[in-house]
């Protein structure tokens, strides 16, 4: 899925042309396929505080090069910042200044990663060094090269970076599997959550809904689920019957036509999965539609269906499922589909925006209502991916939105359903209501 | 020893919502038809893998090309590619014909499971070359010198060059389907009000089974068509009443026309299908049986000579069907009487109801009698659903074992159920099917 200025640049001329001109040059991004390895070695971990020595632990179990500092390594495959005790900005320096001079000797596809607290509002000298280790990692990112990628877990205050939410996050932000994902950072509130058993098969036993499920990401996010060993429900519109049949063929999985937001979708939804018995541990509620025009041109028959299609069906969607009080398994996880148009705004998408920023305050309230059951909401918000959908966007406007990345170039479906498959794992029981941006570190927005 | 006859069990169904003629399934084959009603039924009764004792299908408008449209069809599908397949034809009656097929290898103990399907798409009927032409072509190509071949090519004229579209008329007589059955419409005293009034049912009936919810499992969705496409909830008599009348328009013998494109059956693109098996292999898949075949008849009928009316054979086969199994017409709970015409429902209904006929056609002591109307076509038929003509039979098969199966499971009692197929050429086939409940 290489689009054709990528291929360009990538021939010997397009090369030439491009250094000297200064066009982007995207590199090619390795996927979980492409790499399989859980981290990139050797790894060093910087950091000297109690925390970091229980991350390097960690990192050895992996059966991972592990070291604490960068003499005598030619190439570094991985860095992880532990600054999970600093209490001034002055203390920021010596933990990631060792950093600097190993920047030109990351391999392609290196990852970085800190791990720190969030800002919680009583050391203002504390919060200023917490808060400052977001603009360096923001920053960091944007320098990146190479495939490269920047991110950053905070671990609220009391919880352990043993937590199971912390090795979840290293796992998915060292692996292939968070290739599009830069310049983010994932918070860990609890250590809730427990850990994977079987790495191969993270989600072997578990039961998982996705809605949309007929093409694009959400056939993606199924088939990325399915790998990862869960059971799967695939929803989507009656009108796309066949294509779902197809991909419940593929993955030997249940087929359910509904239209998410006709009366009564969320009970004739509790019926079938009751029918079969099913028990659900995940729900992907990743149904969608756009419906662009400038708010000056809005028309009810373009706002109304994409607010009861991106928001609207998730919340009574998963009202029905909570209210039949048998369909849910132990731990549910909700992730949800955001878009970065819901964190930046997006010019012709007020109503996709409005229903995308919806989705994000929707899971935080979510996640609360899910706790007494054990169970997390979090959302992933998608920057711009390579689909059906953006394949019918006007040739310049798509050529200029896939380069507005770090990574100067379009994400693929199943880099939105990696970041899924992982908020879905058992190990996510501590991220709560999080949006977790798939873009590349897209120009706009936070 | 074997305990055969063994039981036949309807297990479910699939289709494609139906499409008219040149809408959303223009240019797409039979086969890619087929494969996307048999991938559904796959998806929905998990058959991923499964080798099953048959699949018996086949289409009226078949491209030469297709001579094993089913087998081909089937490979398509993750279906066990060791799965025999079997193309059958026989006008409109074909896919019900099919259901008979596998039920007699089911019952017999010959095969455990099959599937019974059938496709047409009228946008996509073969177009042939003139007789003539082929005739020559062939010449030319058996020719063993040049100057043969020249003069074998040399004697196509520009005549013989015209495409041949499929005939739509009966071969025998030169009258269009239409055109028989103003004919027997008009024998009948079949009015124009009572025509509409059964088409509107039939798209109301339609529309509000789609509404509840009740072909969830019976169909699925394909290029973006989600409901059958010649379904109007919102028609009225008013609406069907300003049609002009299209057939028996021109004949001598029809004084006042009464057929409609409302109340006749359009060209339509589909494919249905129909899971069946034994007990045993039902149990053995976790499958819920919905109702058993019990019984089949077919007739027909010498409407060449003008004995009778082309699309009547059904009237003959159903009283023969009845006595068999003991049942007056009267005790079924449902009937699915195909519905090519709504006047060729109520011309069969009226044949039962006529003391005469059913002395001296028939032979018997008195009249079948009329049956409870709010029984007949209870979810809709062809005028609201369309027509393709092989999928007509799976379609009426699975919706009826379904209903069966639902209000047998409702109130306990055993429920039967009778479909009446109409075909050209003055054939008809019937089947009995009685409930299995839960």
């Amino acid at each position: 899925m290489t689009d054709a200025y990528t291929k360009f640049v990538r021939s010997a001329p397009g090369a030439l042309i491009a250094k000297q001109v200064g066009l982007p040059r995207p590199s090619t991004l390795p996927r979980r396929g492409d790499r399989p390895e859980p981290v990139l070695g050797p790894v060093v971990v910087l950091g000297e505080s109690d925390g970091a020595d229980q991350v390097a632990r960690e990192l050895l179990a992996w059966g991972t090069d592990v070291r604490r500092r960068f003499e005598e390594l030619r190439t570094v495959g991985s860095v992880i910042a532990v600054l999970d005790e600093v209490s001034t900005p002055a203390d920021l320096g010596a933990i990631l200044l060792p950093l600097s001079g190993a920047m030109r000797s990351l391999a392609p596809g290196a990852r970085v990663v800190t791990i720190s607290r969030p800002a919680a509002g009583q050391d203002p000298a504390r919060d200023a060094a917490r808060g400052g280790v977001e603009g360096f990692l923001r920053s960091l990112a944007h320098e990146m090269r190479r495939g490269g990628t920047a991110n950053g877990i905070l671990v609220g205050d009391g919880v352990g970076l043993d937590a199971p939410g912390v090795t979840g996050a290293l796992r998915f932000l060292l692996s292939a599997r968070s290739a599009f994902v830069t310049g983010q950072f994932l918070t860990v509130s609890t250590a809730d959550g427990s850990a994977t058993e079987d790495l191969a098969q993270p989600l072997a036993g578990r039961t998982a809904l996705v809605t949309g499920a007929a093409r694009g990401i959400g056939a993606a996010i199924a088939r990325t689920l399915a790998a990862d060993g869960a059971r799967l429900v695939v929803l989507d519109v009656p009108g796309a019957g066949t294509e779902l049949s197809r991909l419940a063929n593929e993955l030997r999985a249940i087929p359910v036509q509904l239209d998410v937001t006709s009366a009564g979708a969320g009970e004739r939804l509790v019926e079938v999965l009751r029918d079969r018995g099913l028990v659900l541990d995940i729900a992907v509620l990743n149904a969608g539609i756009t419906r662009d025009k400038l708010f000056a041109n809005m028309t009810p028959e373009r706002w109304d269906p994409v607010l009861a299609v991106n928001i609207s069906s998730q919340i009574a969607l998963t009202q029905a499922l909570l209210e039949a009080g048998d369909v849910l398994g132990a731990q549910p996880r909700v992730v949800s589909l955001a878009s970065t148009s819901g964190i930046a705004g997006n010019r012709g998408q007020t109503n996709y925006a409005a229903s995308k920023a919806g989705v994000m305050a929707f899971v935080d309230a979510l996640a609360a209502r899910l706790e007494a059951l054990g169970g997390t909401a979090n959302a992933v918000a998608p920057g711009f991916i390579e689909t059906e959908m953006t394949a019918r966007m006007p040739a310049l406007t798509r050529e200029v939105a896939r380069r507005l990345n770090s990574l100067q170039q379009g994400g693929l479906p199943v880099d939105v359903a990696e970041a899924i498959a992982f908020l879905a794992s058992s190990e996510a029981g501590g991220l709560r209501g999080e949006t977790l941006r798939v873009c590349g570190q897209n120009m706009v927005g936070k | 020893m074997n305990d055969f006859p063994r039981d036949a069990l309807i297990l479910g169904g699939n289709r494609i919502p139906f499409a008219r003629s040149g809408g959303p399934y223009a240019g797409i084959s039979n086969q890619d038809l087929l494969t996307a009603a048999l991938d559904g039924l796959v998806a929905r009764y998990q058959l991923q893998g499964a080798k099953l004792g048959e699949i018996a299908g086949g289409a009226v408008l078949k491209l030469a090309g297709d001579l094993n449209l089913t087998r081909e069809s089937a490979l398509g599908t993750p279906l066990d590619p060791r799965t025999p397949a079997i193309d059958m034809s026989k006008a409109c009656a074909t896919s019900l014909e099919t259901v008979i097929h596998v039920s007699n290898r089911i019952q017999l103990g010959q095969i455990d499971s099959g599937i019974a399907c059938g496709v047409d798409s009228a946008s996509d009927s073969p177009i042939e070359v003139t007789p003539r032409l082929r005739r020559i072509l062939h010449r030319a190509f058996a020719a063993k010198t040049a100057m043969q071949r020249i003069k074998a090519l040399s004697s196509i004229r520009p005549a013989d060059l015209a495409p041949v579209p499929p005939r739509n008329g009966e071969p025998r007589t030169g009258l269009s389907m239409g055109e028989h059955q103003a004919l027997t419409a008009a024998q009948w005293g079949i009015t124009r009000q009572a025509q509409d009034e059964l088409a509107l049912a039939s798209h109301q009936h339609l529309a509000a089974a789609y509404d509840e919810g009740f072909f969830d499992d019976l169909v699925t969705g394909y290029r973006g068509l989600a409901r059958d496409q010649n379904l109007r909830s919102d028609s009225t008599l008013e609406k069907l009443g300003s049609l002009k009348p299209v057939y028996g328009v021109k004949s001598p013998q029809v004084t006042e026309p009464t057929m409609t494109a409302g109340n006749s059956t359009p060209l339509s693109d589909g494919a249905s299908s129909v899971l069946m098996g034994s007990e045993e292999w039902a149990v053995e898949r976790g499958l819920t049986p919905l109702a058993r075949v019990v019984d089949a008849r077919s007739a027909a009928v010498d409407f060449v000579h003008g004995d009778e009316g082309l699309l009547m054979a059904p009237a003959y086969a159903v009283p023969e069907l009845l006595d068999a199994n003991a049942l007056t017409l009267q005790d079924l709970d449902f009937y699915e009487i195909h519905e090519a015409f709504a006047s060729t429902v109520l011309s069969t209904l009226a044949a039962w109801e006529s003391e005469e006929f059913c002395r001296t056609k028939l032979g018997r002591g008195g009249a079948l009698g009329a049956i409870d109307r709010s029984k007949l076509n209870v979810v809709g038929s062809s005028l609201a659903a369309g027509h393709p003509f092989a999928a007509t039979g799976g379609r009426l098969v699975a919706t009826l074992s379904k209903l069966l199966h639902q209000r047998a499971t409702e109130t306990g009692l055993v429920q039967r159920g009778l479909i009446s197929v109409c075909a050209a050429a003055g054939q008809g086939t019937v089947v009995l099917l009685e409930s299995v409940a839960d």
